[in-house]
């Protein structure tokens, strides 16, 4: 079952024509990578799918995109779209309030006023972001005061509270250390059998550990898109075969021992 | 290896010449900052010092709390309470007035204008911050006596008016300040516009929303001549809204022309209470913008959190 149908999709900032015939098809209950260079259109596609792009002034979109049944942009209320579709940032972005009413927020944004309801939710959602241990006793104390990873965690639980249908998270642990990002991966992985999850990465290893289909962008184009195992093993455009080696390369170099960094950047 | 040497000797002399140099600036600096706290503190000595004894010897009682200012009957009576009353009355009634409007302008200009009109709103703030006092009560004798007569109710629109500018002007940097990604996060959230200002943003402005109410305040009761011109000036408690109302700034103006003796002193008391007003409010400031979760003010201010598991 497709989640989402992406069909001739044509993006324009003004006079810069950012996505170009974008058309490919999103698996329900799947986790679908975005991959490409900085200011290849991955983030802006992303953000075509929960229409953020809406707040940008001078922003065109034709084509169209299908959330199951509904075109999304004929929708009238695009809140109804966001609270189907959740979205998690780059830089973690926890409100300045306390833990539980970050996760509250959106669930009182709905409408849910009782307090058994709303204790429930939070719980619940907290531990499906894999958090609840590490908060359960301090509900209370602002969101700002939680480390960055917990911060991104916090935010993950926050658009799940609102139970979406999918969750879209654009390069959700590039401002992480290792041991967080590892604990976002894991969490990616059991997110994945409640709902579909499409996520922008920079890091080839990320998208190719925890990836089902991976799609890779250069300069507004859809170059390729497939299953990631393929993709990555056995890539049928040049220059995708390009991009992942030299980013897979520098990535191995990034890993290895201190010293051999030192020398190459010296 | 001479030629090495000498170079070594005017760099150590040049670097000497800008050490100097760098500390007589740092001097003069000093010097410039020091001014204006010198200058607080002459007002301090000239007011607490002629103020505070003439209270002692009207009594402190019969001054801060006495209901009658008779100061030519024999014997002259000195109680300040009914100005005391109007100043916190009339500021208040300002800050009722003036604050909202003031907070709904600011997030109407940082979270909703389109810019065209921006261009028009904002430089009407500003123009409102500069228009002398003086005109302003012209203003509310021509517009606001007519319909509200000389009353407190007439000196509380006119103040709210006044501290507008200082209220939006500081709010909207206050919510300009909030990062775009907690607006943004509200938003995919499925909040709407107004849910995600008042609901994320304000909270997140809180602490320089509120210095900004503080800092109206201060130029509420602070403020002499437009209010002397609304405001009836009758030296007795009010007893409604209509009443005429004399606040502890229009006290001192209207009657230091002619006063002397014990009658000029307990003026100036009456200006050394003004300034304890003013002590108090400006010291609630620092602590409400110290920190994120710093100060006992803010926890004060706090919006009752539903947030008890």
């Amino acid at each position: 079952m497709n989640c989402f149908v992406v069909r001739d999709l044509n993006l324009h900032y003004g006079d810069n024509h950012a996505l170009k015939d974008i058309t490919l098809d999103m698996k329900y209950r799947e986790i679908t990578a975005l991959i490409g260079p900085s200011g290849c259109g991955k983030s802006t596609f992303l953000r075509t799918l929960n229409r953020m792009n809406d707040l940008i002034e001078g922003c065109r979109i034709d084509g169209s995109i299908r959330l199951f049944d509904d075109d999304i942009y004929a929708m009238s209320d695009v809140s109804v779209l966001r609270k189907r579709v959740g979205m998690v940032f780059q830089k973690p972005n926890p409100f300045p309030m306390s833990v539980f009413d970050n996760v509250a927020f959106g669930p009182r944004t709905h409408g849910i006023r009782s307090r058994q309801e709303l204790e429930m939710i939070v719980e619940k959602s907290l531990r499906d972001a894999a958090i609840w241990d590490e908060v359960k006793d301090r509900l209370k104390k602002p969101a700002l005061s939680l480390s960055g990873g917990q911060q991104q965690r916090l935010c993950i639980a926050r658009a799940l509270a609102v139970s979406p249908e999918v969750l879209l998270l654009d390069e959700p642990t590039s401002a992480l250390d290792p041991i967080s990002t590892a604990k976002i991966e894991e969490l990616l992985d059991e997110l994945k059998a409640k709902y579909t999850v499409v996520i922008v990465t920079h890091n080839m290893q990320q998208a190719a550990l925890i990836s089902d289909r991976t799609a890779f962008f250069l300069l507004g184009n859809l170059v390729e898109y497939g299953e990631t195992k393929e993709l990555f093993s056995n890539p049928k455009d040049e220059r995708t075969r390009e991009y992942i080696s030299v980013k897979v390369g520098a990535g191995n170099s990034r890993s290895s021992s201190s010293p051999d960094v030192a020398r190459l950047v010296g | 290896m001479t030629v090495g040497t000498n170079n070594v000797g005017k760099q150590e002399a040049h670097a000497r010449r800008t050490k100097i140099q760098e500390r007589a600036m740092g001097g003069v600096f000093f010097v410039a900052a020091l001014a204006s706290v010198f200058a607080v503190a002459m007002i301090c000595v000239f007011l607490l010092g002629e103020g505070i004894p003439a209270i002692g010897e009207i009594g402190v009682r019969g001054f801060l709390l006495g209901t009658d200012w008779s100061p030519s009957n024999i014997p002259p009576s000195f109680g300040i309470f009914p100005m005391i009353v109007g100043s916190v009355l009339v500021t208040l009634g300002a800050v009722i007035l003036g604050v909202p409007i003031g907070i709904f302008s600011a997030v109407y200009l940082s979270y909703s204008c389109p810019p065209r009109l921006y261009r028009f709103l904002k430089p009407g703030v500003d123009l409102l911050a500069g228009i002398p006092s003086v005109v302003y009560g012209f203003f509310g004798m021509a517009a606001l006596t007519p319909l509200l007569g000389s009353s407190m109710l007439s000196a509380s629109v006119l103040l709210g008016i006044m501290i507008l500018p200082t209220v939006i002007t500081l709010s909207e940097n206050a919510l300009r300040a909030i990062p775009g990604d907690r607006y943004e996060g509200a938003l995919a959230l499925g909040a709407k516009h107004y849910r995600s200002v008042f609901g994320v943003v304000l909270p997140a402005a809180r602490s320089g929303v509120i210095a900004a109410i503080i800092l109206g305040l201060g130029r509420a009761i602070g403020e002499t001549m437009a209010v002397i011109m609304v405001a009836g000036n009758q030296a007795r408690m009010p007893e409604g809204l209509l009443d005429g109302v004399r606040t502890m700034t229009a006290n001192i103006v209207l009657e230091m022309g002619y006063a002397s003796g014990m009658h000029r002193r307990a003026l100036i008391a009456t200006g050394a209470v003004l300034f304890v007003f003013i002590l108090l409010i400006d010291l609630c400031v620092p602590f409400i913008t110290r920190g994120r979760n710093a100060g006992p003010l803010r926890k004060l201010f706090k919006p009752k959190a539903g947030n008890a598991l």
